[in-house]
């Protein structure tokens, strides 16, 4: 069954802060989650189905339901494949939509790395107990930053990209948030300015990683009878994918994501082409993401996206498609180490024309959101998002 | 922590692996200066990391081989944090590509294609040792 056009965005809320040193990571889903039910026009009673993924505090929903008081639950979704959780879930909601599961779903996301004080890139991590690949990487120092140098590397080996091009997908974020009063990094930098920057792990400068953050997102996704009753621009999901790509039993290709399945799932449910895309949230955990990505999804051939990436062919208004428009994790926010809900609501600001003006693409009724969650160098769940304003 | 010599890569402190039972024969054979890796009778293709079914195709028809311990380096990131350390691929003469650490080499010397050889390095509280690789 195809999900297109089953279920609408009809509500979305970014968290202002940015270090939150006065809320409790609960307390932070619940202020998305009022958020996002103001923008909708909803209330706490209507919500009837809710996601959430490893940043939500103990078993997830059953914790969160609780916390968040909702009474009101038949369906609930714990899909955690990292920072890429929450695109999945906008089609977990759509399919339970269509199957009569739930009415109005709730996605939340929250996390207060910074203000824990967090090694986010640079330690050796475990994202559990019993994790079999854990004994094997933990020792040989597995860190997020190496995980993605590693993948910088290779592609460089490969197709020659440069740490020039990978400046300027950061040079692009930069010019984006500049017109973001909340981003962390306001300041507009040069490529440059981004390869002059310490290295952090080779050949990644310090300029090639997101912010770590704190914050959070929310969304209230429904179906398209009730949206049509909301005061909203209706938003709604034509197209999804999907993929877990992993080491496969040591075949791993590091040039390549689960983008390349999860891009053209979504691209043939929507029955569009990247050539029809103006808009792109790309997950950028590192310039690097966002290169690998890009190819993958289709948007200039493998290899190629060094090229595609330069002279500011991701500024709005510059280039030939505008990305993460409100400076994205390189320089606005990157909530809980998790990318994926922002991406997703800066292509509903975009889609409703709420974006910055200095950087809203007119005219705009398609837009494409991806993100890549865990390491992109081990193992990684994509999911892609084809939205479109009706 | 053993010495090494002025320009190369320090050996710094790493954790032990957690040992379950069903990796256990691996690091028993580390303990033993042996690199093992998983191989699968079904498709005759040897796999990383070591597990009881073959990640080709489930099947439990897997044992645990000798790998010779050469390779080449597949790719490679310097971390550079206070000991700085080399992470890496290696893509063992038997296939799988394993992550790894190239050591007992200048980091700046590192380069991909490069032939290596495992060592097996000490990890903390008398855990087993780690396989790592130095160019040959």
């Amino acid at each position: 069954m195809s999900l297109r056009g089953t279920a609408c965005i009809v509500g979305a809320f970014e968290h202002p802060t940015r270090k939150a040193d006065d809320r409790s990571v609960a307390q932070l889903h619940a202020d998305v989650a009022w958020g996002a039910l103001q923008d909708a026009g909803l209330a706490k009673d209507d919500i009837d189905g809710y996601f959430c993924a490893g940043d939500a505090p103990g078993m997830g929903p059953v914790n969160m339901a609780d916390y968040l008081g909702l009474e009101k639950l038949r369906h609930a979704d714990s899909t955690d494949f990292g920072g890429s959780s929450y695109l999945a879930h906008v089609a977990h909601a759509a399919a339970a939509i269509a199957a009569g599961r739930c009415n109005v779903a709730l996605i939340t996301l929250a996390g207060r790395p910074r203000a824990e004080a967090m090694a986010t890139g640079t330690a050796p991590r475990s994202w559990g107990v019993n994790v079999p690949d854990d004994p094997f990487e933990i020792p040989m120092g597995r860190t997020v930053a190496g995980a993605y140098g590693l993948c910088a590397m290779r592609h460089m080996h490969e197709f020659g990209t440069t740490s020039e091009q990978l400046a300027w997908i950061k040079v692009a974020a930069s010019h984006h948030a500049f017109h973001n009063p909340n981003a962390m990094l306001k300041k507009k930098v040069t490529v440059e300015d981004v390869v002059n920057s310490p290295l952090v792990a080779d050949p990644l400068h310090r300029l090639d990683c997101c912010v770590i953050s704190d914050g959070g997102g929310a969304l209230i996704v429904t179906r398209p009878e009730i949206a049509k009753t909301l005061k909203r621009p209706l938003i709604s999901v034509r197209g999804t994918g999907e993929m877990i790509k992993h080491q496969a039993g040591g075949t791993i290709d590091l040039t390549y994501s689960g983008a390349r399945a999860s891009g053209a799932a979504a691209f043939a449910e929507a029955g569009v082409t990247p050539a029809d895309i103006r808009y792109a949230s790309i997950y950028d955990s590192f310039t690097i993401t966002v290169l690998i990505q890009l190819e993958d999804l289709g948007f200039c051939e493998k290899g190629r996206g060094g090229a595609f990436v330069a002279d500011g062919n991701l500024i709005s208004g510059v280039g030939r498609l505008a990305f993460n428009t409100d400076g994205g994790g390189l320089c606005n926010n990157h909530p809980a180490n998790r990318g994926g809900m922002t991406k997703i609501i800066e292509a509903v600001r975009q889609l409703r024309g709420e974006a910055h003006p200095a950087v809203q693409v007119p005219d705009l009724t398609l837009a494409l959101a991806h993100g890549t969650g865990g390491l992109l160098g081990t193992r990684h769940g994509s999911a892609t998002l084809i939205l479109e304003r009706l | 922590m053993s010495e090494n010599a002025p320009g190369i890569i320090k050996d710094r402190d790493l954790p032990a692996p957690a040992i379950d039972p069903t990796n256990k024969p691996f690091w028993d054979a580390a303990r033993e200066g042996r690199l093992m890796v998983g191989f699968c009778h079904d498709t005759d293709r040897h796999f990383f990391y070591p597990r009881g079914s073959s990640p080709f195709t489930l099947s439990p028809n897997v044992s645990l081989v000798e790998a010779k311990g050469t390779g080449t380096i597949y790719s490679f990131s310097i971390m550079r944090v206070a000991t700085p350390y080399a992470i890496a691929y290696v893509e063992l003469d038997e296939g799988p590509r394993i992550l790894t650490n190239i050591v007992d080499c200048p980091l700046d010397s590192i380069r991909i294609g490069q032939k290596v050889k495992v060592v097996f390095k000490p990890t903390t509280a008398e855990g087993a040792p780690v396989p790592m690789f130095a160019p040959v």
